[in-house]
């Protein structure tokens, strides 16, 4: 009896976090893979029918619009790095003693809801808004100039929406740079902005390829800005899985798509870490 | 340029830091001249302004009052990067991200020297510091001392015109300690630079360099040779720091000959050499006895000028040496080590009452007479 209970005694230990990852992790996946094999309607119900053509259906249907949400996704993360990172810098070596006021302040927008603030940038975008009637009265762009329902309107909402997601592990990674490593890059001959291009950015490289995962990933499948910001030439990938699922219900179809998205994405991190080097993303993202 | 120029120069250097509103002075005034090819070493316990002191050598600090002068040229308010000293951190500050070989050659990189010549005199450091085929690893991939060379050797291949050591032996062990102290010197000498070393390790201190500033609170209480220093503490707080001291005060009686006497009791009278005139009967001295001058005895020892008694309190027995805490008849605590080279025999015990004695030349007065 004492022996049974200690050799079961680890089983019982995982039990927790066992049942919590089937519960949120293992049944939904499978129960969306199997969704995505199933032909059906919603008033017949669906049956399993290992129907793989709901994949070729999908891809051949909504291929234009995956390839866009990954172009968004990386415009949106490239010009995100180039906004936080002096953020960042600043922050990490600037902040002094206000330091996590000024963290505090970078994630204050998490504070409203997702879709408020993105309708907040429709008006700040509009034809009339606050950005553009200044211009137009001024003549600094002709009247009939508009940013809403463009390319660029849904970038800079991605961009926007996201940027805590690079601060904060930009962040962490230009705090950990060591203040003497510096020093030792100026004692050592080094003026500015060779210590910056040779010391401190290659040192915050692991927080740049993290903050590259944790934008890109959230925004090539982001299906609200793309709705509120953009036009009907500008939908993504996850707006058709959203109107899929919730409006059409053709389940089989929004899960192909959602899977598809998921294996892309995944393979994508994959290639990624492999080409940088996984133990300087795993290192980043243990951070 | 002549060679008559001391290498590093300090002229009334002060620094002062803000510190919750109050102003902190942590160097009060320091002057220094540190010669060319000296090996400098700069001593105190952990705020006492040697690291701050040093940063201000290599521009990392700015005084607040005074100058800081490289082989005669007034170097105040440049910046690190074109000040010709070179700093070995005492956490090392390699660059994580780069190889033993890029680490060592990023000075050279930096200023701008042709990459064949950059690869001969990184591969000529190496060998100075024993680190050759190694040059591929990562800092990471390094032990605790073959890091400490690789900072060595990143610093003095660009040839500066001295080399400032913060504690660089602090993070490594006894025996690696100890290696690397008789390593640096022999780099020193082979190197012929001058450094400029910060410790709180007096007997690293005493070892390693040719002079040394032993400081506290900010100001240097005594610079000399090691011989100077640990024979003739010019202050109770070199005295202190510096090995053990045995701290002896008394009223004077009479001076004779530049000598103070001081009169415990019937046969017990201790000589300090003085200078004319600073002193005269009657008034107090405090003096000190390193404790291996000292010779215990049973009896009343014979035609030394210095003898007190005192009563053993502890026998501390180490193998070749054994210390004795000794009271004196005048109340003073002090230790005693004797080399055990006689039988074992003749060592005292505790609660025996002895005579101390020691030859006057090895008392020192402390500190401005009263």
């Amino acid at each position: 009896m004492q022996r049974l209970r200690a050799k079961l005694a680890p089983y019982f230990l995982i039990l927790p976090g066992g049942l919590w990852l089937a519960i949120f992790f293992i049944i939904p996946t499978v129960t969306m893979l199997s969704f995505s094999l199933m032909t059906g309607n919603e008033a017949d119900g669906y049956q399993l029918t290992w129907h793989f053509q709901n994949y070729t259906d999908a891809l051949s249907t909504y291929w234009p619009q995956f390839l866009r949400s990954l172009e968004y996704g990386a415009a949106a993360t490239i010009l995100g790095i180039a906004l936080s990172y002096p953020i960042a810098y600043w922050i990490a070596f600037k902040g002094g003693k206000r330091k996590s006021t000024y963290l505090f302040l970078v994630l204050l927008p998490f504070f409203v809801s997702f879709v408020l603030r993105t309708i907040s940038w429709q008006f700040f975008l509009s034809d009339n808004g606050l950005l553009l009637s200044p211009l137009k009265s001024m003549g600094l762009v002709s009247q009939d100039f508009h940013i809403l329902q463009t390319t660029v309107a849904v970038v800079l909402g991605l961009t926007y929406n996201y940027l805590p997601f690079i601060v904060l592990p930009l962040y962490v990674a230009l705090e950990r740079v060591d203040p003497r490593v510096v020093e030792a890059s100026s004692d050592l001959y080094a003026g500015r902005i060779a210590t910056f291009t040779k010391v401190i950015f290659p040192l915050s490289l692991p927080g740049v390829f993290a903050g590259v995962i944790m934008n890109f990933v959230p925004a090539a499948s982001d299906y609200v800005n793309a709705e509120i910001l953009g036009g009907p030439n500008n939908t993504m990938i996850g707006s058709i899985i959203q109107d899929q699922a919730l409006h059409v219900r053709d389940y089989p179809t929004a899960t192909a798509l959602s899977t598809v998205l998921m294996g892309g994405l995944l393979v994508g991190i994959f290639l990624y870490a492999r080409a940088l080097g996984t133990e300087d993303v795993l290192e980043a993202a243990a951070r | 340029m002549t060679d008559t120029l001391p290498a590093i120069e300090l002229v009334g250097i002060v620094k002062s830091f803000t510190s919750h509103g109050e102003i902190v002075q942590a160097v009060k005034g320091v002057d220094m001249k540190i010669a060319e090819g000296e090996f400098f070493s700069m001593l105190g316990p952990s705020g006492c302004g040697k690291t701050t002191t040093m940063r201000m050598i290599a521009g990392f600090d700015e005084p607040t009052a005074g100058e800081v002068y490289l082989h005669g040229n007034n170097v105040t308010g440049v910046p690190p990067n074109k000040r010709d000293v070179n700093m070995v951190f005492q956490s090392y500050a390699l660059f994580p991200h780069m190889s033993v070989f890029e680490n060592i050659a990023f000075g050279l990189n930096r200023k701008g020297i042709a990459k064949d010549e950059v690869t001969r005199r990184v591969g000529e450091m190496l060998d100075i510091v024993d680190l050759g085929g190694r040059e591929k690893r990562k800092p990471k991939e390094l032990s605790g001392g073959q890091q400490q060379r690789v900072a060595l050797a990143r610093a003095l291949v660009n040839k500066p015109r001295a080399l400032l050591l913060d504690e660089p032996l602090a993070a490594l062990d006894l025996k690696l300690r100890q290696a690397m102290q008789v390593e640096l010197k022999r780099i020193q000498r082979e190197v012929g630079i001058t450094f400029v070393f910060v410790t709180h390790d007096q007997g690293e201190a005493l070892t390693m360099s040719d002079r040394i500033a032993v400081m506290s609170n900010g100001v240097v209480e005594q610079l000399g040779t090691p011989r100077e220093i640990y024979e003739r503490p010019a202050t109770k707080f070199v005295a202190g720091f510096i090995g053990t001291s045995n701290l002896l005060s008394g009223t004077v009686s009479e001076v004779i000959d530049g000598h103070a006497v001081i009169a415990y009791g019937p046969e017990e009278r201790v000589l300090v050499a003085v200078q004319n005139g600073q002193v005269i009967a009657g008034s107090e001295v405090e003096l000190t006895v390193r404790p291996e001058k000292m010779e215990l005895s049973a009896n009343a020892p014979h035609g030394t000028d210095c003898a007190v008694r005192g009563t053993v309190t502890e026998v501390v027995y180490l193998g070749t040496s054994t210390n004795y805490n000794v009271r004196t008849s005048s109340g003073a605590d002090v230790v005693v080590f004797t080399q055990n080279a006689t039988s074992a025999d003749d060592l005292a015990v505790r609660g025996d009452s002895i005579w101390l004695s020691w030859e006057p030349r090895h008392s020192y007065a402390i500190g401005a007479p009263s």
